[in-house]
C-alpha cells in the first residue's frame, strides 16, 4: 500500500480553526489533549482548568477519557488527539466500544503525519481508515469530516449525542506556531480535579 | 462463573472497604474468581482491556474524575505498562495494581519466565511500590496495607500474588 504524502497538504480544514470551533471557551467539557500538536491547539484557543494536556502517555488519551467518562457520567468528556497517538492505542477503540460510555467523545485531528517528530507519514496516509476501525469495533457514533460544512454538521454529534462518539477530522498538514500548555503534572492534576470536584479534590 | 477462593473474597472485601469503583483487567486464571465477584457488583464498573497499559491510562482518568480503581493483570502484563506508568508518576496519581505471578516457583512455561522474573524490578524502576503475598492467609493484610499506601499515601503500588498462593499451572502434568 502506498503512502500519499501530498494528499494531506490539500485538506481544506485548518486544525487551529477546527479546535476553536469545537471548544470555544467552554468550561463544562472535560478535555483531554493528546500529546503534541492537539494539546497545543487547545492551548492556542485558551488554556483552562478543565483541560488535561498530555506531554507523554502516547496511546493513552482515549483511555484516560474513558476512565474520566465512567467517573463523571453527567459530564461530557472530549478527547482531542492525533492520528499517530490514536494508532498507538487502537485497541482502546474496541475497549471503549464494548464498555460504551455515552458521555465520551473522541476526535482525531488526522493530518496523516507524525507532526511533532518531523512530519513522517502515518498509516492513515495510506488506506488505513480509523473510522472503519471504530465502526468495526461497534462504536455507536462514527463520523469522518473533511469540509467546513461537514464539520458544522458533525458538531452536535461530537459535543452532545449519546456516544461513545468517534470522529476523524482530516486537517491540512502544516506546522503551526508552538503554543504550549502547562506541563507540570501535579499542577495539571490539582487544577483539573478542583475544576471537576471542587473542595473534594483536596481529599485523598 | 469461576468460584472465588477465600483469598480472592478477601481482596474483594478490601477493595470494597477502600471504595474502589473501577476495575480494569486483562484476564488471568489467577484473577478469575475476583473478576467475577467484581462483575457481579453493580457498584463496580468492570472493564475488560485489550492490553494492560489501557488500564493504567483509564485509572488515571478515573482519579482525575474522583474515582478509585484497580488494575488486575498477570505478571507478563506489567511489561506492557512500562511507558504508561510515566503518567501516574509524572502527575502524582494513585494507582493500584494486583499482579498474579507466573514465571516463578514451579513455572512450566519458559515464555513466562522473563517477565515473571522482571516484574518486581520493572515495577520498582517505574516508580511503583511492590508488595507480595506468598501465603494466602496474609492476603487481606497485604492488600489492605497496599491500598492504604496507594490511596491515602497517593502512591503507585503493585501487589504480587505469588504462584504458591495461586497454585502452579501444570496442564495435566
Ligand atoms: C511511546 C512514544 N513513542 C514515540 C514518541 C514520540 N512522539 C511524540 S509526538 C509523536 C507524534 C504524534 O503524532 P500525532 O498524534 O499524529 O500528532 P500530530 O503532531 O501529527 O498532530 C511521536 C511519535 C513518544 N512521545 N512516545
Ligand atoms: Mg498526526
Amino acid at each position: 500500500m502506498t503512502m500519499d504524502r501530498a494528499r494531506a497538504e490539500a485538506y481544506p480544514l485548518r486544525r487551529r480553526e477546527v479546535v476553536a470551533s469545537l471548544i470555544g471557551q467552554r468550561t463544562d467539557l472535560l478535555l483531554v489533549g493528546g500529546l503534541g500538536a492537539p494539546s497545543n491547539d487547545i492551548a492556542a484557543v485558551g488554556d483552562r482548568p478543565n483541560f488535561m494536556p498530555l506531554w507523554g502517555a502516547m496511546g493513552g488519551a482515549a483511555m484516560i477519557g474513558m476512565g474520566l467518562a465512567l467517573a463523571q457520567p453527567s459530564k461530557r468528556v472530549l478527547v482531542i488527539t492525533g492520528d499517530g497517538e490514536m494508532l498507538m492505542g487502537m485497541g482502546a477503540l474496541a475497549t471503549i466500544a464494548v464498555k460504551a460510555p455515552g458521555n465520551l467523545s473522541i476526535v482525531v485531528l488526522d493530518n496523516e503525519r507524525y507532526g511533532e517528530t518531523g512530519g513522517q507519514t502515518t498509516h492513515t496516509s495510506a488506506r488505513v481508515d480509523l473510522c472503519g476501525v471504530a465502526e468495526a469495533c461497534g462504536i455507536r457514533v462514527v463520523g469522518k469530516v473533511v469540509t467546513a460544512a461537514e464539520l458544522e454538521a458533525a458538531k452536535p454529534a461530537i459535543l452532545e449525542f449519546a456516544g461513545p462518539c468517534f470522529h476523524v477530522i482530516k486537517v491540512k498538514a502544516e506546522q503551526e506556531e508552538m503554543i504550549l500548555p502547562p506541563k507540570d503534572g501535579h499542577y495539571l492534576r490539582d487544577r483539573f480535579r478542583t475544576a471537576v470536584l471542587g473542595a473534594e479534590a483536596a481529599k485523598l | 462463573m469461576a468460584e472465588a477462593t477465600p483469598w480472592q473474597r478477601e481482596i474483594y472485601r478490601v477493595l470494597k472497604a477502600y471504595d474502589v469503583k473501577q476495575v480494569a483487567y486483562v484476564p488471568d486464571a489467577g484473577h478469575a474468581g475476583l473478576i467475577d465477584l467484581c462483575a457481579a457488583d453493580n457498584r463496580m464498573k468492570t472493564v475488560v482491556l485489550s492490553t494492560e497499559e489501557e488500564g493504567v491510562a483509564m485509572l488515571a482518568g478515573a482519579w482525575l474524575g474522583g474515582e478509585r480503581g484497580v488494575l488486575l493483570m498477570q505478571s507478563s502484563g506489567v511489561g506492557n505498562c512500562i511507558n504508561m506508568l510515566s503518567l501516574p508518576r509524572t502527575c502524582g496519581l494513585p494507582l493500584l495494581m494486583l499482579v498474579t505471578m507466573r514465571g516463578e516457583w514451579k513455572e512450566f512455561n519458559p515464555w513466562q519466565i522473563p517477565m515473571g522474573q522482571g516484574t518486581a524490578p520493572v515495577l520498582q524502576q517505574s516508580g511503583s511500590l511492590v508488595f507480595r503475598i506468598d501465603d494466602a492467609k496474609d492476603t487481606a493484610d497485604v492488600v489492605d496495607g497496599a491500598c492504604r499506601m496507594v490511596f491515602e499515601g497517593c502512591a503507585i503500588g503493585a501487589v504480587q500474588i505469588g504462584q504458591r498462593v495461586i497454585g502452579a499451572k501444570s496442564f495435566g502434568r
